[in-house]
């Protein structure tokens, strides 16, 4: 994997800066990560740890986690729902799809009328497209979304996996 | 890795270890000295063992990364979510095209009249519009921004 271009200038003390340049890259695979991090930008482990407990509660990152390659794994389809719902209940919905085990990623988005009336997104993943037809089914059982409009957005081809400055999530 | 095309090989193959690790580190790492050796213990593994395991996992192409998830716009960036509607014929064009804007990631393309879907991130917010318009201009096709208005969060984002 290449590089991460170089991050924002922020004020602040270099050992952050610095911080938060090796944390890019990823965290070590060593017993104790967060002093290997703390030698390599003048830190004490102590330091390091609040650092970034700092900006987890700011909120610049939202949690230490792994990105998983689907591809790698045989998860070979990846549908992007998106249904158009009532303003007014847009938000309760989008939390109720969001706690559904299958749904992935879950963003109220804005509507682009009249191409694009859609203003919630989903993700559902599966081995195979009957699979995740099938758990998008039940959800709409679930939930009684018969009613509204919505449209299935499988993947044909990924052309782009990674890029931009930072590791965000899978967006839809 | 731009440009990077998907191969339809096999997929790899987990055991149950693998997945309990995959599953549990999705919900994050605990901010703690050791953290390994605290995930380890929830799992019944061996310090060891578990990192033993994310290494084999990260080598073979499992896991793209393992470390901070960032917040691209609490960090003073922008993102968001573009589609184009794409002519069958200029497809390949059109690709190379966006793919070569940096601020270009997750490039997929979709069943529908809007057939490319790419997330773009900037250093700025303002700098979204400014790459719409590059965009734009370099592809003769009217992008659609569709820019997220709330997030929902989902527990864990891909059981395997």
């Amino acid at each position: 994997m290449s590089l991460p271009a170089a991050l924002p200038t922020i004020p602040g003390p270099a050992g952050p800066q610095r911080l938060r340049a090796l944390l890019e890259r990823g965290l070590p695979l060593t017993e104790r990560p967060w002093q290997a991090l703390a030698e390599q930008c003048g830190m004490s482990e102590g330091e390091v740890l609040a650092w970034v407990e700092c900006w987890q509660r700011e909120g610049l990152i939202k949690r230490l986690g792994l990105v998983v390659r689907h591809h790698a794994l045989g998860i070979r389809a990846n549908a992007m729902v998106v249904w158009d719902l009532p303003d007014e209940s847009v938000a309760e919905m989008g939390r109720r799809l969001a706690a559904e085990p299958a749904v992935t990623l879950c963003y109220r988005r804005r509507r682009q009328p009249p191409e694009w009336p859609y203003n919630l997104f989903c993700m559902i993943h599966g081995s195979r497209r009957e699979r995740v037809l099938a758990a998008l089914d039940e959800i709409v059982g679930r939930h009684g979304l018969q009613g509204i409009p919505r449209r299935v957005l499988f993947s044909l081809k990924a052309y782009k996996q990674c890029g931009g400055r930072y590791t965000h999530e899978e967006q839809p | 890795m731009s440009g990077e095309r998907v191969s339809r090989s096999e997929p790899a193959e987990l055991d149950d270890a693998d997945r309990r690790i995959v599953n549990r580190l999705q919900a994050g790492l605990p901010l703690v000295p050791s953290p390994y050796a605290a995930v380890a213990a929830e799992l019944s593994l061996s310090e060891g063992e578990l990192l033993y395991r994310l290494e084999r996992l990260l080598e073979g192409g499992v896991l793209s990364r393992f470390g901070p998830m960032y917040h691209p716009e609490r960090l003073g960036g922008g993102l968001t979510l573009a589609a184009l509607a794409v002519p069958e014929a200029d497809f390949e064009r059109v690709v190379a095209a966006v793919n070569a804007f940096p601020e270009v990631a997750h490039n997929y393309r979709r069943e529908h009249r809007l057939n490319m879907w790419f997330v773009l991130a900037t250093e700025t917010p303002e700098r979204i519009g400014e790459v719409i318009a590059a965009i734009e201009a370099a592809t003769g096709l009217a992008v659609f921004n569709l820019p997220k208005q709330e997030e929902f969060h989902v527990r864990l984002h891909l059981p395997v």
